[in-house]
């Protein structure tokens, strides 16, 4: 009476096993987090909210289409004094010290000054920073929809034609398969975009 | 008989005096002295479910303070979780339902972000250098004996 205890025992335990490898193998999970990064890291990291822009090469500006590549995002308006001069600069270093790895890098800059970035006054302005950056603008509504999609913010500072525009100066890191994984504070070092890159790339 | 005996009392008081006041010494060596450390360097902060709810009802209370402060090397990395069932603006950033955010400072500053969550739209965060040995590092393990950070 007391024999088939054993296979039955040994039957649930493989079922119970089989069950597991199957929940781990096909259930959704997020990605392992990345230890170590210097910008704010999120989460789990969600989907990086997808755009269609006007780039300021003269196509379209998305995200999409540089899937395998980390995207810098960042928001400005070339009339910036300091903050985004600064920011973009602080970029391109970073770029320039990747080496053959900064192809793998693209810098996205979305203006939050509509009226007065237009794609080829943004090429021109971006070039001379690192000529792989691309712009991004569109009309007021895109625009807005994309700022409330990260979170950032952007109000008008003065009247006349002379105003600036006071906006989030963070800069989003997107891993190659599209994530957003952090946001790095304005006021940065180059070496520390150039570590989290590393990291993000799988290279560090 | 009775002048050896008090002879020996303050002999005695002398001696305890002196243990004393070398242990109070040694305290306070140590206090300045001795490295300092944090069973976690996470200075956290979360929204609590249903905060959409109540802010929709006409709630308020802010969940940030207006400046947070903080130390390198002891509470430097700032935790921000979002426990409620909708997206907040929460500090610096945008934070998704149970989403958290680590961000780790380690340059000693004053950093200033814009966040919608407060009334002035700021948050400030001042992260102060690691006390020093000596002076400062006294000081702050007087005030995390007080219970003042």
């Amino acid at each position: 009476m007391t024999a088939p205890r054993a296979p039955t025992f040994v039957a649930v335990l493989a079922l119970v096993l089989l069950l597991a490898v199957g929940a781990a193998t096909f259930l959704p999970h997020g990605p392992a987090p990345i230890e170590g990064l210097r910008a704010g890291a999120y989460e789990p990291p969600r989907a990086a909210p997808d755009f269609s822009l006007r780039g300021s090469a003269g196509t379209t500006a998305a995200l999409a289409p540089h899937r395998g590549k980390v995207v810098l995002l960042t928001f400005g308006f070339t009339n910036c004094a300091a903050v985004c001069p600064t920011t973009l600069s602080t970029l391109a270093q970073a770029r320039r010290s990747l080496g053959n790895a900064a192809d793998a890098v693209q810098v996205i800059f979305v203006t939050v000054d509509p009226e007065r970035d237009t794609p080829a006054g943004m090429r021109a302005y971006l070039a001379a920073f690192d000529k792989s950056f691309v712009g991004a603008t569109g009309d007021s509504d895109a625009l807005a929809a994309v700022r409330k999609a990260y979170g950032v913010t952007a109000e008008r500072n003065g009247t006349g034609s002379d105003y600036a525009m006071v906006h989030t100066s963070s800069i989003f890191l997107i891993d190659p398969a599209g994530r957003l994984r952090a946001m790095m504070p304005y006021g940065r070092d180059p070496a520390d975009f150039v570590h989290d890159i590393k990291m993000l790339l799988g290279q560090a | 008989m009775r002048v050896r005996s008090s002879q020996a009392r303050g002999k005695r008081s002398r001696i305890a005096a002196a243990v004393a006041a070398l242990l109070l010494l040694a305290g306070l060596g140590w206090a300045a002295l001795a490295p300092v450390h944090a069973a976690s360097r996470d200075e956290s902060f979360e929204i609590p479910p249903g905060t959409s709810a109540r802010r929709l009802a006409g709630g308020h209370g802010e969940i940030l303070p207006q400046t947070i402060r903080l130390t390198l090397g002891l509470n430097d990395v700032l935790v921000l979780k979002n426990r409620d069932a909708a997206p907040h603006i929460f500090g610096p950033t945008l934070i998704m339902p149970g989403q958290t955010f680590r961000m780790p400072f380690s340059m000693a500053s004053t950093y200033s972000f814009l966040c919608s969550a407060h009334a002035d739209g700021q948050l400030t965060i001042i992260v102060d250098p690691a006390p020093t040995p000596g002076w400062k590092r006294l000081r702050w393990r007087w005030n995390e004996w007080i219970g003042k950070r």
